[in-house]
């Protein structure tokens, strides 16, 4: 087996809110003890509802953040502040609203050329170009594209600019942070094919970042489920779509809407909402919602356990 | 007679520069206690065509119609103050963001029994007692508390929650909802759709259900209009639609979905959806389709017999063995 | 991956930004009038020297207080009459222009460059630095203006120059409020993020990535500042702490024609009328441009 792009153990982020008048400031646990490893030209998805971190987790990865507690290596190096200069290079990402991700004001040419303006002085602007053109290429548009503004273009020939922009200082890791979810149906599969072609091109490690389990269920070979700022499932694509062990786990499958009128199934209702993250049950945080919830649920926390699938559950199936 | 009839509805919008064609000639027509699903991707004129109905477009925006009434009035003839007196009573909409869509300087109690007030006249304790009724039946719990709450203090589901209640507040013939679970996580969206189809069946009301979800449709609706750049390219039984779509933008869409890939590479629609300023002359998918000759490029296709789900094109697929390839 | 995203041939283009402005600002009928008159006033300006009839400065000693031309005991060769000096009113308000389009720009360009930058900084710096500077700005901000013009002055002593520098550091803590809100928004949003993990230093993400996003309100309290300025100008030219005679500025001119107020009209109504229009037609250009810069009130 190669070396992990990414090895991350406890990873931690929280954040101090300041609450009302007198209530003092209270911690939201964004991100709680989550471990992972990512082997190059692999995918591994981060898929949950709103609040559950994964977000958080993309800005950690990327170096937008700092932990709170817990360390991670990116291509065996440490990533801490000193050597954050040098990590740069290899960790990119590409955000989920196209239309906000690119610079009104710059040109598509100007967008691309940036990254290698700031990091490799040593290249003259003629390479740059070159390279620049090469890439608007390698993702599908045309030359001519180089001198417009993104106002000029639709959302997912933006993606398409935002992809090659976070490709331009070639990455090992490119940091996907729901890169499809507001595009329409017809350009997400478009976008989709263009990450496969260039993972399999480049042999870049992706983490996916996503709530669309029918898209991960497409692109991922490793597959992170959390809830609430933990991860409760973890294990191979195959694995938890085929045998999903936590409970959390099987309410979303069931839940995502299936494009086939005929296959009707009984669907899993969840009662009742996310929890606050800022007031976190004791015990699993899935205890509330859980239909198989007993005392031991709401009085301690199960562990993550195995190795190769593991689920956050007491009773997991 | 149906509730609600639309025929040859148009939406032009004046913008900088020059005219643009949101809706183009749209035909609609939802039986009492129908769920109608109408789908299509951003800029396919879904909205506009429900918002132009019920009167709430913006002055720049021209609307014109051969046939539009709904439960015996005529929708064109109608003044704003007789219109107001329709919509919110018998014709009500829920939207993409519940919320922008209650007022944050409000209690959801007083925005829900002004909704009463206005509409129904009840005195102060009979509106209560409905509001709190109202809101059990969208399933929110200790709804006496829950009158008292402003709009962000509740989550997403919540308030989505609140705008259904409002909007059946005066027992509608015809519910709009406008992607009412884009904005909402999936165990939630499950919750609000069971919550939607379920008062569609219980109470008789009819729904138009605007999504750009296949997913969802597949579960929920009944009968399924396509949109494309603001026409109307087909429309079928649910069932039916997934299992012999007739227009090849249809076909296209649903061999995209990535549940239904069989490689790696999904099958792809090439190109955009046309704008303002690229507007084919022939049939508008004409660009993008795979079929596509140079008739469709001359010429705009006129929809197809009913047999072949109303396809707007020159040349129907109807077998299963061309859908699959 | 062969597929390029473009559709086929476009049928109209897409107007350019240049041209939506001008769509957005020509709803606007106030404003395009402003727009003309402030043309005019540019040209004017300008071109003074070539207009005005009459130096003026020159003083015609046999035409003291003559009414303008349609008036008895006018004459043509002054049609907006003559000061207590025998000046010809009308080459003055033409040179005078000249000074209030000076005073509008060097103010505007100064209170706006350093208001610029310190906003930049605010809105880039800790929470600290930015309370600091937030609240001196509240200060300068809770006097009345011209009253903290005049101290300035005061403190400077009387002159245009000292005017300007006084009138610019009073209009300054505007620029840096906006400036610094506009820097807020723009900070989460996600190119910049971008540009971040791309690696640009704190001074490449406040100039060249933040900065020109962040310009169209400052352009519109630019063009609104500017008319305040010549207003400010005028009222300390008025009040003596501006321009110095023989200087045709109009609020100095206005300044002298004092004490002829009963006597002679025109000596007061013509460079009152001057300042009017002028501030009159930036204020409503300046409405027009804010209309068509600020998508919040773009109408669809």
């Amino acid at each position: 087996m190669n070396a992990p792009v990414v090895k991350a153990e406890n990873l931690s982020r929280h954040y101090s809110v300041r609450g009302g008048l007198f209530s003092g400031s209270r911690i939201l646990r964004a991100v709680s003890d989550t471990s992972f490893e990512l082997q190059p030209g692999k995918t591994l998805a981060v898929v949950g509802e709103s609040g559950c971190g994964k977000s958080t987790l993309a800005r950690l990865i990327t170096m937008i953040e700092e932990p709170t507690s817990g360390s991670f290596t990116i291509g065996g190096v440490e990533a801490s502040p000193a050597n954050r200069k040098q990590l740069r290079t290899d960790v990119q990402i590409v955000f989920q609203n196209p239309y906000g991700s690119l610079n009104p004001r710059q040109r598509i040419g100007a967008v691309l050329t940036e990254p290698l303006k700031i990091n490799r002085p040593d290249i003259t602007a003629g390479e740059r170009t070159r390279r620049a053109r090469e890439m608007l290429a390698l993702v599908g548009l045309r030359p001519e594209h180089y001198d417009r503004y993104p106002h000029m273009f639709s959302g997912g020939q933006r993606q398409r600019i935002a992809v090659a922009r976070a490709l331009m200082l070639e990455p090992k890791l490119l940091v996907l942070d729901e890169p499809v979810s507001a595009l329409d149906l017809s350009i997400q599969s478009q976008i989709l094919n263009l990450l496969v072609d260039l993972q399999e091109r480049l042999g870049l490690a992706y983490l996916f970042i996503s709530h669309d389990l029918s898209v991960v269920k497409h692109m991922a070979d490793d597959i992170i489920v959390m809830y609430l700022g933990r991860p409760v499932e973890m294990g191979s694509k195959d694995a938890i779509f085929a045998h999903p062990r936590h409970p959390y786990t099987k309410a979303l499958l069931s839940a995502t809407p299936v494009a086939d009128p005929q296959g009707k199934r009984n669907r899993i209702k969840l009662e009742g909402e996310l929890p606050s993250p800022l007031d976190l049950p004791t015990g699993c945080a899935f205890a509330p919602r859980c239909w198989k919830a007993q005392e031991r649920c709401r009085a301690e926390r199960p562990e993550l356990g195995a190795v190769t699938h593991g689920a956050a559950c007491f009773f997991p199936e | 007679m149906p509730l609600l009839e639309i025929r040859n509805l148009s939406v032009d919008f004046a913008t900088s520069s020059g005219q643009f064609r949101a809706v183009d000639g749209i035909d609609l027509s939802v039986d009492k206690g129908e769920l109608l699903a109408i789908v299509g991707e951003s800029g396919s004129g879904k909205s506009v065509s429900m918002l132009a109905m019920m009167g709430l477009l913006p002055w720049t925006a021209t609307i014109t119609a051969d046939v539009m009434s709904f439960d015996g009035h005529d929708l064109r003839a109608l003044g704003p103050r007789q219109r107001r007196r329709i919509v919110g009573k018998d014709m009500a909409m829920i939207f993409q963001e519940p919320m922008s869509s209650l007022n944050p300087c409000f209690t959801t109690g007083f925005q829900i029994k002004e909704a009463l007030r206005l509409h129904l006249g009840l005195d102060r304790k009979a509106r209560h007692r409905r509001a709190v009724e109202l809101f059990e039946m969208v399933g929110i719990p200790a709804p006496e508390d829950r009158l008292k709450v402003f709009p962000h203090q509740m989550s997403g589901g919540m308030n989505q929650r609140v705008m259904i209640a409002m909007a059946i507040a005066c027992g509608p013939k015809l519910l709009i909802a406008d992607e009412p679970t884009t904005a909402l996580d999936v165990t939630i969206q499950a919750q609000i759709l069971d919550l939607l189809t379920g008062l569609q069946r219980d109470s008789g009301m009819a729904l138009i259900l605007i999504t750009h979800d296949m997913g969802v449709v597949a579960e929920t609706a009944e009968r399924v209009s396509v949109q494309y750049a603001g026409q109307k390219v087909e429309e079928q039984k649910v069932a039916d639609l997934f299992e012999t779509p007739h227009h090849p933008y249809t076909a296209a869409l649903l061999a995209a979905l990535p549940e239904r890939a069989t490689s790696r590479h999904l099958p792809t629609i090439p190109g955009v959806v046309p704008g303002q300023f690229d507007r084919p002359r022939g049939c508008l998918f004409s660009p993008r389709c795979k079929f596509a000759d140079d008739r469709c490029k001359a010429e705009p296709p006129a929809p197809a017999g009913s047999g072949l789900g109303l396809a707007r094109c020159h040349y129907p697929l109807n077998a299963r063995s061309e859908v699959s390839a | 991956m062969t597929e390029t995203s473009e559709t086929a041939s476009q049928a109209t283009d897409r107007p350019g930004p240049l041209r939506e402005f001008w769509y957005y600002f020509r709803e606007n009928r106030g404003a395009v009038m402003g727009l003309w008159i402030f043309v005019a006033f540019v040209l004017v300006a300008l071109f003074a020297d070539l207009i005005a009839p009459h130096d003026p400065t020159a003083q015609f000693r046999k035409n003291l207080l003559q009414p303008p031309f349609w008036q008895e005991g006018g004459s043509i060769a002054f049609p907006l009459g003559t000061d207590a000096l025998g000046r010809d009113i009308l080459s003055r308000l033409l040179h005078g222009a000249r000074y209030s389009f000076y005073v509008g720009i060097v103010v505007v360009t100064v209170a706006a460059s350093g208001g610029i930058v310190i906003g930049l900084i605010a809105g880039f710096a800790p929470r600290w630095l930015d309370a600091i500077i937030m609240r001196i700005m509240d200060i300068i901000l809770a006097f009345p203006s011209l009253l903290l013009a005049l101290v300035l002055v005061a403190i400077l002593g009387p002159s245009l120059t000292n005017a300007m520098i006084a009138i610019a550091i009073v209009l300054q803590p505007h620029y840096v409020r906006l400036t610094r809100a506009s820097v807020l928004s723009e900070r989460s949003k996600d190119y910049v993020t971008a540009a971040r993990v791309a690696g640009a230093g704190r001074l490449r993400l406040m100039f060249v990535t933040v900065l020109p996003n962040c310009l169209s309100p400052i352009i519109v309290q630019a063009a609104l500042s500017f008319s305040t300025a010549i207003l400010d100008a005028a009222a300390l030219g008025f009040l003596g702490m501006g321009a110095q005679p023989p200087t045709p500025e109009w609020g100095t001119m206005l300044a002298e024609a004092r004490e002829f107020i009963l006597r002679a009209w025109w000596v007061v109504t013509f460079p009152g009328l001057a300042i009017l229009v002028t501030v009159l037609a930036i204020n409503l250009m300046g409405d027009g441009l804010r209309d068509a810069l600020d998508p919040k009130l773009k109408r669809s």
